[in-house]
């Protein structure tokens, strides 16, 4: 059982290392690049604004959920 | 961090922290976690207005990811979700317009940490009345994994069941025979307003009403409030764009915690029973109301 436990947390710990490098990475491209296009976005034209606010986190949520559903997957093997 | 469009110098790596912390709570309990969130944009130095837009979008991208591992478990109920969309979308409409309504006389701040103490503290009373009782009832629980849900709120339920508004629909999917049409909305409806007037989907409300007014077992009451939630969060977040209360690139940075703290509460539920997840579920909402206190009394920036 403690066995098992410790296998899951290794496994815990190495999938939030390679997210981390992967989600610091993302901060680094594309926020930067997008940050001050958005910005004026917001300013000039609010409604495309309040569209592409939704598209990018919904985007987002389907591409992180099947960053880490692989990443569990490739760590603790098919059974998750 | 700078984030240009609301102005704020923030850590990406303290919003990511919150990201996770609230991804893993909702993923639990259903909820949006705007009670911790919110506050948590307003000790970073977030206006109320923002704090509430931003943490909108942010809770659309979390609840995409959690509702997409309960409907994996069989914890969505889809039809009961849409009907809510709609009651919520209203609700919604209204809170945000008071918000404007107060941002132009001056004491947004003020009212929203007010009226966000006295709901949090309500709500973990009843909350902790209730489950209490249901659990010190013997032979309420009986496994874990068990969709039959107890609840010492449940004759009050079954009445309101009873009533014969019509039209009546059913929902098999929550094992409710027959139901009106108008207890759903309106249960939606009071949701939907809290949430465009507090922030975040709401679900402090919705979960719990899900359960004791329209009786549907905790766990389809999690997976379905965070279906409804992508719906009516995202209206919000279109609401509260318009208006420039969002600052979407804080979302985006929040949301990269929440994605992975999401799927580990939702994976999470299986292992408890309903009236031990409700009672697990009552700090939550005292969490936010101290942190709401606690910036009140320090006055940062409130």
């Amino acid at each position: 059982m403690k066995r098992e436990t410790a296998k899951t947390v290794r496994a815990f710990v190495i999938e939030l290392a390679i997210y981390a490098v992967l989600v610091i990475t993302y901060f680094f491209l594309v926020l930067n690049l997008l940050g001050q296009w958005l910005y004026e976005l917001e300013i000039h034209r609010r409604y495309t604004y309040a569209a592409l606010a939704i598209l990018l986190i919904i985007g987002q949520a389907v591409l992180l959920e099947s960053v880490t559903t692989f990443l569990i997957r490739l760590i603790r093997g098919r059974s998750e | 961090m700078f984030f240009p469009i609301s102005g704020a110098h923030i850590s990406p790596i303290y919003l990511a922290i919150v990201g996770f912390i609230i991804g893993v709570l909702g993923g639990f309990f259903g909820v949006g976690g705007s009670f911790i969130a919110g506050p948590a944009l307003r000790l970073a130095g977030l206006d109320w207005n923002f704090a509430v837009g931003t943490d909108l979008a942010h809770i659309v991208g979390k609840s995409v990811v959690a509702v997409r591992r309960h409907r994996a478990m069989g914890n969505v109920d889809l039809r009961l979700g849409l009907i809510m969309a709609v009651g919520t979308i209203a609700g919604a409409e209204l809170g945000a317009q008071a918000i404007q309504m107060l941002k132009r006389a001056g004491n947004v701040n003020l009212v929203v940490s007010i009226v966000s103490i006295v709901v949090y503290i309500s709500i973990s009373s009843f909350m902790i009345w209730e489950s209490r009782k249901t659990l010190s009832q013997r032979g309420a629980i009986k496994g874990a994994k068990s969709k039959k849900d107890h609840s010492a709120f449940g004759p009050v339920t079954r009445a309101i069941q009873r009533l014969k508004i019509w039209p009546m629909i059913s929902l098999p999917a929550s094992g409710i025979r027959a139901i009106s049409l108008w207890m759903i909305l309106s249960v939606a409806f009071v949701g939907g307003l809290f949430s465009g007037f507090l922030g975040g989907g709401a679900g402090y409300i919705r979960m719990p009403s899900m359960v004791y007014v329209l009786g549907v077992p905790t766990h389809l009451a999690v997976g379905t409030d965070l279906f409804e939630i992508i719906i009516s969060a995202s209206y919000g977040t279109f609401s509260h764009a318009v208006k420039g209360n969002v600052d979407i690139l804080i979302a985006l940075v929040m949301h990269t915690g929440a994605a992975i703290g999401a799927q580990i509460g939702a994976i999470s539920t299986q292992y408890f029973a309903g009236p031990k997840i409700r009672l697990a579920f009552v700090p939550l909402p005292l969490i936010g109301a101290a942190i709401v206190i606690y910036t009140m009394i320090s006055g940062h920036k409130l």
